[in-house]
C-alpha cells in the first residue's frame, strides 16, 4: 500500500502553467477551450500549409545532377602517358591491396625489355570502391573516374579488362586529368 | 437545354411504348452514365492531387514524369491495376469475396444519383434526397464488413471489426449534422437546402457567403467535417487500413481491380462527402457575392470550385496529422461529438422558436 502511494505521488506532476500545484485530473477551462476549438490542430495546418509552397528540393534526376567531387570513385581506367605509353608498370601494389581482390594482374617483360601487364582484369561486381587501388598506385595509372551511369545486363559484362579499362581512360583522358589537377593540391 | 433533349428524344418516335417507357429508361441510363463518367474521372485525378499535394507539403514535386505535370499518372495506375491479376486465397469464400468490393463501391456511387450539380440537374431529384444518401451511405460498411470476414485473415478481419465499429459510431454523429440542416432548411430535397440558403440577410447585402449555413451552423460544420473523414477512413482515423499494424486492414487479401474498387469507393466518398459539405453548408452552386461577374460564372462552375475546395481539406488533413489511437478515436465519436451535436441541436430548435430566427 505504501509502495503504491509512492508511485502515486511520483507520477502526479503539475501539468499547467498556472503557477499553482494542481494535479493531472483539474479541469481548466484554457485547455478545454483550445483543444475544443482545434487551436493546436489549425496551428498545425497553418504550418503544413505553408510548407507546401515552399520552392521544391526535389532535383529532377536525368535532367538535373548534384555536383561531384573531384574525388569521386566511379568506375575505373587505366591512363596513358602523352606519348601514348601506358602507364602500369605492373608493380602489383594495387593487387595486393585491394581489400576485395577485385583485381587481377599478370605480367611480363615487353620485347623492349620493360615489364608491363600482360593481364589486368578487374571485376566490378566484386569491387567495393574503395579507391585503395587508386591510392597505392606509384604511376597514377589506375584511377577511378567520375562515372556513374554505366549498367552490365549480364553478369560477365561488368568484368572489365585491360583493353577496356584503357578505352575508358583514352576516352575520358581530359576529364580525369582535370579531376587530377584539381585535387592535387591536397594530397 | 436539358429538357429540350429530352422532349427532342421523346419525338423521334411517335409511339406510345417509346414515350412512355423506352425513350424515359434510355434518358435515366444516359444521366447514369454522364454522372458516372464524371465521379470517375474526378476519382482518378483525386489520386493524382492527392499525390501532387502531399509531395509539396514534403517539399517534393509529386509525380511528374507521366505525361504534362504527370497528368498521365492515374490512367497509367489505372491501366497497371486492371491488367494485374486477382489473386484469391484458397482459404476464403469465393462469392463473399469477390462481392465484398463490389457491395463496397456500389453505393459509394450509387449515392450520386441524388446529387444536384444545379438548379435541377441531378440524375434523380428526390423529394427525399437526403434520407435516400443517409441510407446508402450506411450500405458502405457491409462492403468492408464481407471483404474484411471472407478474406479469411487475421489483419482483415481486424481491420473490418475496427472500421464496422468506427464507421457506425461516427454515422450517429453525422446523422445528427444532416438533422439540424435539414431543421434549418425545412426540406430532405437537396435543391431547396442549397436554394434556402441563398436568403437571409446577408444575402439581401449582396454577401450571401455569410447567409450560407456554414456560418450560423459552424460547430455542426466542423463536426460534419470530421465525421466524413471518419466515415471515409480517411487519416487521421484510417486505423482500419492502419498499415503499420494491420497491414492493411480488409484489403490485405486484394489485388488487382479487386483492390482498386476499395480506393474508387474511398476517393468516390470523398467526394461525396465534400459534396455533400458543398450543398449542405457552403451554398452548393450559388455564388459567393452577389456582383455581375460572380454571377456570370455558371453555378457548377461554383460547385465544382467549392467541393474541390472541401476536397483539398481532407488531403491537407490527411497530410498534417498523425493516425489516432483506436480509442480515442470511440472517445471521440461518442463522448464529444454526439453530446456537442445533440446540445447543438436543442439550441438550434431553441433559437428557431425564438423571434430572432433567421430561417423563416
Amino acid at each position: 500500500m505504501e509502495h503504491l502511494e509512492v508511485i502515486r505521488a511520483t507520477m502526479i506532476t503539475p501539468t499547467s502553467n498556472s503557477g499553482e500545484n494542481c494535479s493531472v485530473s483539474v479541469f481548466s477551462l484554457k485547455d478545454f477551450l483550445s483543444s475544443f476549438f482545434l487551436v493546436e490542430l489549425l496551428k498545425g495546418m497553418r504550418l503544413t500549409g505553408k510548407y507546401a509552397f515552399r520552392s521544391k528540393i526535389t532535383l529532377e534526376y536525368p535532367e538535373e545532377k548534384t555536383p561531384l567531387s573531384p574525388r569521386f570513385r566511379g568506375l575505373h581506367a587505366l591512363r596513358r602517358y602523352d606519348n601514348g605509353e601506358e602507364r602500369c608498370i605492373a608493380c602489383k601494389l594495387c593487387e595486393a591491396v585491394c581489400p576485395a581482390m577485385a583485381i587481377t594482374i599478370e605480367s611480363e617483360i615487353r620485347a623492349d625489355g620493360s615489364r608491363r601487364t600482360s593481364r589486368y582484369d578487374i571485376d566490378l561486381t566484386k569491387c567495393i570502391f574503395c579507391g585503395f587501388c587508386e591510392e597505392s598506385c606509384p604511376v597514377d595509372s589506375i584511377v577511378e573516374t567520375n562515372i556513374l551511369e554505366y549498367h552490365g545486363e549480364q553478369r560477365g559484362d561488368l568484368y572489365f579488362t585491360k583493353e577496356m579499362l584503357l578505352a575508358v581512360g583514352d576516352r575520358f583522358e581530359p576529364e580525369i586529368a582535370a579531376n587530377k589537377m584539381a585535387d592535387a593540391r591536397y594530397r | 437545354m436539358i429538357e429540350s433533349i429530352f422532349t427532342f428524344g421523346q419525338g423521334l418516335v411517335g409511339a406510345g411504348w417509346w414515350t412512355g417507357l423506352a425513350w424515359p429508361t434510355i434518358w435515366a441510363l444516359i444521366k447514369v452514365v454522364l454522372v458516372l463518367m464524371l465521379v470517375l474521372t474526378a476519382v482518378t485525378y483525386a489520386t493524382l492531387w492527392e499525390r501532387k499535394l502531399l509531395g509539396w507539403v514534403q517539399i517534393r514535386l509529386g509525380p511528374n514524369r507521366v505525361g504534362p505535370w504527370g497528368l498521365l499518372q492515374p490512367i497509367a495506375d489505372a491501366l497497371k491495376l486492371m491488367t494485374k491479376e486477382i489473386v484469391r486465397p484458397t482459404a476464403s469464400d469465393k462469392f463473399l469475396f469477390y462481392l465484398g468490393p463490389v457491395l463496397t463501391v456500389a453505393p459509394a456511387l450509387a449515392a450520386w444519383a441524388v446529387i444536384p450539380f444545379g438548379p435541377e440537374i441531378a440524375a434523380a431529384n428526390l423529394n427525399a434526397g437526403l434520407l435516400f444518401l443517409m441510407a446508402i451511405t450506411s450500405m458502405e460498411i457491409y462492403g468492408v464488413i464481407v471483404s474484411g470476414w471472407s478474406s479469411n485473415s487475421k489483419y482483415a478481419f481486424l481491420g473490418a471489426l475496427r472500421a464496422s465499429a468506427q464507421m457506425v459510431s461516427y454515422e450517429i454523429a453525422m446523422g445528427f449534422c444532416l438533422l439540424i440542416v435539414l431543421m434549418v432548411s425545412a426540406s430532405l430535397n437537396l435543391s431547396d437546402i442549397v436554394m434556402g440558403q441563398g436568403k437571409g440577410y446577408f444575402a439581401q447585402m449582396g454577401l450571401s457567403f455569410l447567409s450560407w449555413n456554414w456560418l450560423p451552423l459552424l460547430p455542426v460544420f466542423v463536426v460534419y467535417f470530421v465525421s466524413g473523414l471518419a466515415e471515409t477512413n480517411r487519416t487521421p482515423f484510417d486505423v482500419i487500413e492502419g498499415e503499420s499494424e494491420i497491414v492493411a486492414g480488409h484489403m490485405v487479401e486484394y489485388s488487382g481491380m479487386s483492390w482498386a474498387m476499395f480506393q474508387m469507393a474511398e476517393y468516390a466518398s470523398i467526394w461525396l462527402i465534400s459534396i455533400l459539405a458543398t450543398i449542405m453548408f457552403l451554398g452548393g452552386w450559388l455564388s459567393p457575392v452577389d456582383s455581375v461577374f460572380f454571377n456570370w460564372i455558371p453555378g457548377w462552375i461554383w460547385l465544382g470550385i467549392k467541393t474541390f475546395g472541401m476536397m483539398t481539406l481532407f488531403i491537407w488533413v490527411r497530410v498534417t496529422f498523425p493516425r489516432f489511437r483506436y480509442d480515442q478515436i470511440m472517445r471521440l465519436g461518442w463522448k464529444i461529438f454526439i453530446p456537442v451535436t445533440l446540445v447543438w441541436l436543442v439550441v438550434i430548435g431553441a433559437w428557431m422558436q425564438t423571434p430572432w430566427n433567421i430561417w423563416k
